[in-house]
């Protein structure tokens, strides 16, 4: 939070002389920008009248503590920085054999995801793992295959989509009213639900394949908004904000179901201890059977004309469309591909919550997924895949510090800045790497031998 | 005709606040061309600033002539936001700029997230009432317009010409209209396009925060997540009016407006949002670069 002052003056100064002055600086605006959001709280009084409660104490803490950081940042951290950076240029550079990790990384990511349940059992019992395998897990898988079916989209095919939300939303819904109503099965529904977000996807793709850039991100973003408010305000179909409730469990392909009463329960097949931990275990392995498909499904795309033509889209429409390729076309199955594995995330999502309700499919979300997305490198499977372990497990492991009551007394609680800490982890990472965790690209097309392309050559549409 | 005028005037007055905010949008983007995602948010802490500001008024003197309070709560969210608005571009978008296209408009996000969320854990999360201001209602006619819907309108008028002559006839104006055409140009002809750029942010978010006192006056309470609808419906503003075009930006925050008033008047004021939303897409259907803006020119 402070400003960047940098002059001519600043080739004379030695570093903490510049120190102090953007130290001060920092402090100058820190205290303008915070005098009345920290040093005052407006609150109710017991006649419901606002009332100011003064807090200068936090306020000089805050101050101190920015003016103080900036200092350390300027008077060490930076000249450290371009120390090892001038070390770096001076070594020659020696092509390094990637390492073993780097080599295997798909490998070894997918014997740890496979064995991650396994080991929580093991390391916290079934009911100590609940936690583990739900919120962690099930969680951070959700929004992988959230950002790899928009990772078509944008990453691919370089169209800018801020409502995909819409597509998850469409998804879920489908199997909460199918599943509810009809008494349909995932199995059944899953497609079913695909097939309808694409339905979606392409219902908003025809109306905006003229427009580009910014336009589109509007467009897109207020067909967001439009599906959020039909959902709210349909109440005779969707119950309003109250949502719907009491969505049927998935079952094992019919075989094994995790509802106690049923006597197919998988306790009673199996003969073990009743336990909730089943449920979600299994779930666990659905949710990334979906990644796995939807991996594999973009793996392959990209090596099918359509995949190729996506990218050729985002590298260049103008030469694109000279080469024959239809962009109509190319526009709509892209928009329809992501659609549908945002309807199978949702139709997931409706499953294991139990619950839906237009709540969660604000605009946050949709950002949220696009920022993994842009974080993770736009195009690259593994990066994305780091990205929402990074946000998203980072997050939800703010609601574990407890140990911070200590620290900060009983009063406070960690859960209220995790979306103030998520929002700044965005910025710092965005400025850290631009161009996200993987900015190289492996090509699709290539002549005799492989290259990643650099990421200063790579591009990212205009659509 | 009565009711239909009634409309319309509650439709001017909404119109004024989304097209003050609409402007930031516009300009910003004109000049650098990306979406700043956080304007909502610039907007929604204008309108905290002027409640506490109102606040301490309240405590500090026992009564303050109306007038001289909503000016003293105008310029100190004035003051305050353009601060919050031109550390946000020098911390999070200048070390972007030149870079992915997508790279800003992600710490956009991040920075409206941030702002929002700092504004709730700071300010609390709940709704925050201020006794009315100003209650006076004149009717002529049937027709009633409130004193409040007076002061929106004139002040938004004083404010727009101002901005205009800034603009059009100050040499600051030249090089943002400079800087918008061409920046390396610009550049080259010795205008110092991080300077104009910043006083392009603080302008924005000065008419962000006069749109944020006028919102709290006339609805009379603020809350933390009130950046995002306005901010979404003055985005559409701008696009709809051709984003880049700052007369654009007016006429597209009134027409939002007029479409919101007369659809929960005569339709239903559940879906007034549905209604704007789906008129902005038709529009962008038939005139893809919005109602006054330039079509963009293809180059290979």
């Amino acid at each position: 939070m402070a400003a960047t002052v940098s002059s001519g003056r600043d080739a004379v100064a030695t570093p903490i002389q510049r120190a102090f002055r953007e130290a001060f600086y920092a402090g100058a605006i820190s205290l303008g920008l915070f005098v009345l959001f920290i040093g005052l709280r407006t609150d109710q009084n017991i006649t419901n009248e606002l009332i100011l409660v003064q807090r200068w104490l936090l306020l000089a803490i805050v101050v101190i503590a920015v003016t103080v950081g900036r200092f350390l940042y300027v008077a060490y951290a930076v000249p450290a920085m371009e120390r090892s950076k001038a070390e770096k240029a001076a070594t020659p550079a020696v092509v390094a054999e990637p390492g073993f990790i780097k080599q295997n990384f798909n490998r070894i990511g997918l014997v740890i995801l496979l064995l991650y349940p396994i080991a929580m059992v093991l390391l916290f019992g079934f009911q100590g793992s609940l936690k583990w395998v739900d919120n962690f897990g099930i969680q951070i898988l959700i929004y992988v295959m959230l950002a790899w079916g928009l990772n078509i989209v944008v990453g691919l095919a370089g169209l800018l989509d801020l409502g995909y939300v819409a597509f998850y939303a469409v998804g879920a819904y489908a199997y909460a009213l199918l599943g509810t109503h009809f008494g349909l099965s995932f199995w059944i529904l899953l497609p079913a639900a695909g097939c309808m977000a694409a339905f979606w996807g392409v219902m908003l793709g025809f109306p905006v394949l003229r427009l580009r850039g910014d336009y589109l991100a509007i467009v897109t973003l207020a067909f967001g908004e439009i599906i959020r408010l039909v959902l709210i305000n349909w109440r005779e179909v969707t119950n309003g904000s109250a949502g719907i409730s009491g969505i049927p469990k998935v079952s094992f392909f019919g075989l094994i179901s995790f509802n106690v009463s049923d006597p197919n329960y998988i306790a009673k097949v199996l003969h073990i201890a009743q336990s909730g931990a089943y449920y979600k275990i299994f779930l666990y392995y659905l949710a990334l059977g979906l990644c796995l498909l939807t991996a594999f499904v973009t793996i392959r795309l990209r090596r099918l004309p359509v995949g190729r033509a996506w990218e050729a889209l985002r590298e260049d429409e103008i030469a694109c469309r000279s080469l024959g390729i239809n962009t109509t076309t190319t526009k709509l199955t892209a928009f329809a591909t992501g659609a549908m594995f945002g309807g199978f995330a949702g139709s997931f999502f409706a499953a294991r919550q139990g619950f839906v309700s237009p709540e969660s499919f604000v605009f946050l979300e949709s950002a949220i997924i696009l920022a993994i997305v842009v974080l993770g490198g736009m195009g690259s499977l593994g990066g994305i895949a780091v990205a929402a372990l990074v946000m998203i497990g980072g997050t939800e492991i703010l609601r574990e510090l407890d140990f911070l009551k200590a620290v900060f007394g009983p009063d406070f609680t960690p859960e209220l800045y995790r979306m103030l800490l998520f929002g700044m982890a965005m910025v710092i990472v965005m400025l850290w790497k631009p161009r996200g965790f993987v900015g190289s690209r492996e090509p699709t097309a290539f002549l005799k031998e492989r290259r990643a392309v650099s990421a200063s050559f790579t591009k990212e549409g205009h659509g | 005709m009565q009711y239909f005028v009634q409309q319309l005037i509650n439709g001017l007055t909404l119109g004024s606040i989304y097209g003050l905010i609409a402007i930031g949008y516009t300009m910003v983007y004109g000049i650098i061309g990306m979406i700043n995602f956080a304007h909502g948010d610039i907007f929604m802490v204008g309108a905290f600033t002027a409640l506490i500001v109102f606040l301490i008024l309240g405590a500090l003197f026992y009564s303050v002539p109306i007038v001289v309070a909503l000016l003293i709560m105008m310029i100190v969210a004035m003051l305050l936001t353009s601060l919050y608005n031109w550390t946000i571009e020098k911390v999070a978008y200048r070390p972007l700029r030149g870079s992915f296209r997508l790279a800003p408009l992600i710490t956009a996000i991040g920075m409206s997230i941030a702002l929002s969320n700092f504004v709730q854990v700071t300010q609390g999360p709940r709704n925050k009432p201020i006794p009315p201001l100003v209650s006076q209602v004149y009717t002529f006619d049937g027709i009633s317009i409130s004193l409040k819907q007076i002061i929106i309108v004139i002040v938004t008028i004083t404010l727009l010409a101002i901005f205009w002559y800034l603009v059009n006839r100050t040499a600051l104006g030249r090089a943002q209209r400079a800087c918008e055409q061409d920046r390396k140009m610009a550049a080259l002809l010795g205008i110092d396009v991080d300077r104009t750029i910043s006083i392009t942010f603080i302008m924005g978010a000065a008419l962000a925060a006069v749109a944020g006192t006028l919102f709290l006056m006339y609805y009379g309470v603020v809350v933390f997540s009130d950046g995002f609808v306005p901010g979404v419906k003055a985005f559409t503003a701008a696009v709809l009016g051709g984003i880049g075009s700052l007369p654009g930006a007016v006429l597209g925050g009134l027409l939002i407006g007029f479409i919101e008033s007369m659809w929960s008047a005569y339709f239903s004021i559940d879906y007034k949002d549905v209604a704007a939303f789906s008129i902005l897409a038709i529009v962008l259907i038939f005139l893809p670069s919005g109602i006054l803006g330039r079509p963009e020119v293809e180059k290979v």
